[in-house]
């Protein structure tokens, strides 16, 4: 999505309308408390992310082993392996692939790799048609949006919405907006796209170095739908995908749909290991930008990211501002941390779009410091000069005046100091504080000037 | 027990009253607090926007002022969670000393001085904002997102006030959505987050909000003003120290 | 340098210091009732869970809980009556018209409802996610506690494509709303025998 506002101006826009605010807000907030529902139903609960934590910690620390692992294990299961350093060098690498089977239509699970990719606009524009098949990423698909939330992907958009798109595009009855009547009508179209469709590319939740298989988890069913009818096979994988051994997995599917949608486990966790008889199979390992990820020891945790999407869902400005806000397929508190590794000037909103409240910490099933490292993507912006001149230049004011006890009581004196410093000005329109709320009330004197008059004796009762 | 007392720059300028309960408070118990007049800020203003490197000088003042005394209490949860995890000075040793001494007002009463009761009456119906530092920064009470025992320290001390009752909430302790310079960069989302926190307070009936935290509490004020609410907000130091005035 | 080497080298000068490998061994539920405790969960999450007799308690369950005129089809010999038998050597999309697929399950997992299935037992990968409804035979016995329990009797097994399934296939993806049936079955059944 190519948009020129920044987090805080897509996020007013999107508060224009109250009544949506707040139907998303409580949408997202049920998810959460289903998650904290079967968090507490599931004994060990916090030692089970302490271990998913310390798993993925030693993934990567030895990565370029298991990589190595993986692929020669992935070579003796029958399955072709490519290597992408970026987003161009993977979609070629799909194209490819279909161009040498002759291959110009494609069915394509959910996959937040190939939307970062932007593999479907690649392939369009050499003439390879692809349909996104879970409901949500198809809504989006046809409404030309791209997705809010990595695992709700439309959690946006009212039913009314829905049903006009199914109506202009599908030619359902115009006012159709049962959501149960919605989705059999996408079930019977997707169903022949999945029947037609010669070739099908997944994503990847997790790959075991040890075995060479790798796991896609859906409720629709439709990864597999597409997968075991298809006669070319790809998945797209980014390389902090891998768990050591098969028993890992155990760990990561109990905390995944838990985390994501109170779910006891996704209903589909499907283990692809070697391709049937007369079917190819495609493994792309993408790196764009996790390597280099890597040599930021600050921020290197976010790798450990199982894209759960948790953290969206606790986020009180995620559900106030929507996911399109942030400006970028991975949206939320975890796409704030991720973005800026990839481009900080274009993200450099991003990690302000925050109050720091650290909830997103705490259910992150990997225990992501997310908020910490939203703090300190905030220090790197602004060291490499991509905050906003006139900010740094009131910053320099204010330290320099906090530095000082007299400029401090000087400033205090004439007027209390900090109303006329952020986040106060004066009581006019123009003040984004006085927008919406009162001033706070200027006392006669600071605690500083009663304490000279009064302290320090003691105060007897 | 020597103590020093730390009060932001917004709670010296704009709240007095919740730095002089603090002061009489911690007088009452016994303690001997002197304030440093020549204390200014913890430096987070600069620090959450990104300017950490910018706060080197007010770190060294802080060192300054607050080192020597057994322990630094503040009224302010928000500030002691950044001296906490981001005081450095050039005098490291000194820092270090500082950021394990610093306590919040309400830590500081449960967690060292242990108190078990209080002579205070506050007569109202009282909801409780956690603020966000206060909770999942310095752990005052259980967050709701983990798997683990219920406590409150705030509840606790609240518990101790006669006369007063605490009003329940829909959601806990989710963010009022003050977060320092967030109020002003995303004006929106952060006066959407305080309407919905003031809003889930008044259906509880809570006449006030109390927090260890004014920062919070004074985006929620500016919300109720404006929009002509009865509710009112105050300083749980406030609260503590009610016995002297309502007596 | 090729992409692969120039990846491979990347990570490997960037990679931290190496971090220990976590043991998993403490993870441990009770295990009593794990039939009662499947049965629940599966119920819960919106499948049909059954404590069965006999294959001839399964095969009248069968008659009237399912439309049999269509076609259904079975990996198992025992079913060949009520169901015909599905070829591993057919083009998968010929099972497009499957109403009901009735297969064995390897285990099931009392914690989430999961059963888990590999190629072998599902006849062709597709069959369970083509039809319209899948029954799954589970015994008693093949029932665990956890996915660590699960995961402790695969470890080892050789399989080409294996899957958990737990649950009719859904979708919330309009307003939050659930739909049983999104691309997969549109329910699921499993029988436990003895």
């Amino acid at each position: 999505m190519k948009s020129t506002l920044d987090h805080a101006a897509l996020a007013e826009e999107f508060n224009k309308d109250e009544e949506r605010v707040d139907w998303h807000d409580g949408a997202l907030w049920w998810i959460r408390q289903k998650r904290d529902r079967s968090a507490h139903r599931t004994p060990q609960w916090e030692e089970l992310r302490e271990t998913a934590s310390a798993i993925k910690a030693n993934v990567i620390s030895n990565l370029h082993d298991y990589l190595i692992q993986f692929e020669s294990n992935l070579k003796k299961n029958g399955v072709n392996v490519y290597w992408a350093a970026d987003a161009d060098e993977h979609n070629q690498i799909v194209y490819n692939i279909l161009k040498a089977k002759n291959i110009n239509q494609m069915v394509k699970s959910k996959s937040m790799l190939t939307e970062e990719c932007h593999l479907n606009e690649y392939l369009a524009e050499r003439g390879i048609d692809v349909i996104n098949s879970d409901l949500g990423e198809y809504i989006q698909q046809i409404d030309n949006e791209p997705p809010s939330h990595i695992v709700l992907p439309c959690i946006h958009k009212r039913k009314e919405e829905i049903g006009e798109l199914f109506h202009e595009h599908l030619g359902t009855e115009k006012g159709l907006s049962d959501p149960t009547l919605l989705t059999r009508v996408a079930r019977k179209h997707l169903r022949n796209v999945f029947l037609t469709r010669r070739a099908a590319l997944t994503g990847v939740n997790f790959a075991v170095a040890e075995t060479g298989e790798y796991v896609v988890c859906t409720n629709e069913g439709n990864a597999d739908m597409g997968a075991h009818l298809s006669e070319v096979q790809i998945a797209s994988m980014g390389l902090e995908k891998l768990v050591p051994e098969r028993k890992h997995l155990g760990v990561f599917l109990r905390l995944l749909a838990r985390s994501a949608i109170g779910q006891p486990i996704t209903i589909y966790s499907s283990h692809f290991r070697k391709p049937r008889p007369g079917q190819e199979m495609h493994l792309i390992l993408v790196d764009k930008g996790r390597s280099a990820l890597m040599a930021r020891p600050d921020f290197r945790e976010s790798l450990k990211c199982i894209k759960c999407g948790g953290c969206m869902n606790t986020c009180p400005v995620y559900r106030k501002s929507g996911g399109l806000s942030y400006h970028n397929t991975i949206s939320g508190p975890i796409g704030a941390i991720l973005a800026p590794n990839l481009d900080m000037k274009q993200h450099a909103d991003l990690p302000f779009a925050s109050t720091l409240c650290g909830s997103c910490s705490n259910v992150c099933p990997v225990k992501i410091p997310i908020h910490d490292q939203l703090y300190k993507w905030r220090q790197e912006i602004v060291k490499q000069g991509y905050s906003a001149s006139r900010k740094t230049f009131s910053m320099k004011a204010m330290a320099l005046t906090l530095s000082s006890p007299e400029m401090y009581k000087a400033a205090g004196k004439t007027g209390r100091w900090i109303l006329n410093h952020a986040p106060f000005a004066i009581n006019n329109k123009l003040n984004p504080w006085y927008k919406q709320r009162d001033m706070p009330d200027s006392p006669k004197q600071s605690f500083g000037e009663w304490y000279a008059k009064n302290g320090p004796k003691r105060v007897d009762n | 027990m020597k103590i020093g007392l730390f009060i932001p720059c917004y709670v010296n300028q704009l709240y007095p009253s919740a730095a002089i309960a603090t002061l009489e408070l911690l007088q009452k118990l016994g303690m001997d607090v002197s304030y440093p007049a020549k204390q200014t800020c913890c430096g987070q203003p600069m620090a959450n926007s990104g300017y950490e490197h910018l706060t080197q000088s007010c770190n060294d003042l802080f060192v300054e002022n607050f080192s020597g005394f057994d322990y630094i209490v503040a009224p302010s949860a928000s500030c002691v969670l950044h001296v906490k995890d981001h005081l450095h000075g050039n005098d490291e040793a000194a820092a270090k000393e500082i950021r394990t001494r610093i306590y919040e007002l309400v830590e500081f009463l449960t967690d060292v001085l242990k108190i078990e009761n209080l002579d205070a009456h506050f007569p109202h119906k009282v909801g409780i904002h956690q603020s966000c530092h206060g909770l999942r920064g310095l752990h005052l009470a259980q967050m709701s997102e983990l798997v683990a025992p219920d406590f409150s320290k705030p509840r606790k001390l609240l518990n101790m006030v006669k006369g007063l009752e605490i009003t329940d909430l829909d959601r806990v302790d989710e963010c009022c959505g003050f977060g320092g310079l967030f109020c002003i960069a995303e004006e929106a989302v952060s006066v959407k987050m305080g309407k919905d926190r003031v809003a889930d307070h008044s259906k509880h009936g809570a006449e006030y909000i109390t927090s260890p935290d004014l920062s919070c509490l004074m985006h929620m004020e500016g919300i109720l003003q404006r929009n002509k609410s009865n509710v009112k907000i105050i300083h749980i130091a406030e609260i503590l120290n009610s016995s002297s005035k309502s007596l | 340098m090729s992409s692969r080497d120039s990846i491979l080298a990347a990570v490997l000068k960037n990679q931290p210091p190496i971090s220990a490998l976590p043991d998993i061994s403490m993870f441990k539920v009770p295990e009593s009732d794990l039939r009662g405790k499947y049965i629940d969960m599966f119920n819960e999450i919106g499948g049909f869970a059954y404590a069965v007799e006999s294959m001839d308690d399964i095969k009248s369950r069968i008659k009237a809980g399912f439309d049999t005129e269509k076609r259904v089809i079975s990996t198992l010999p025992a079913l060949s009556d009520i169901a015909e038998f599905c070829s591993s050597s057919v083009d998968p999309h010929s099972f497009e018209d499957v109403e009901l697929a009735i297969i064995e399950g390897r285990l099931a997992v009392a914690e989430n409802g999961a059963v888990w299935l590999t190629e072998e037992v599902m006849g062709q990968r597709i069959i369970p996610y083509i039809s319209q409804h899948l029954a799954v035979i589970v015994r008693e016995s093949d029932i665990v506690s956890t996915m660590h329990d699960a995961y402790a009797r695969i470890a080892s097994e050789d399989y080409g494509f294996g899957g958990f399934i737990g649950g009719p296939s859904k979708t919330a993806d309009i307003e939050q709303a659930l739909v049983l049936g999104a691309h997969g079955p549109l329910s699921m059944t499993v029988y436990i025998i003895k």
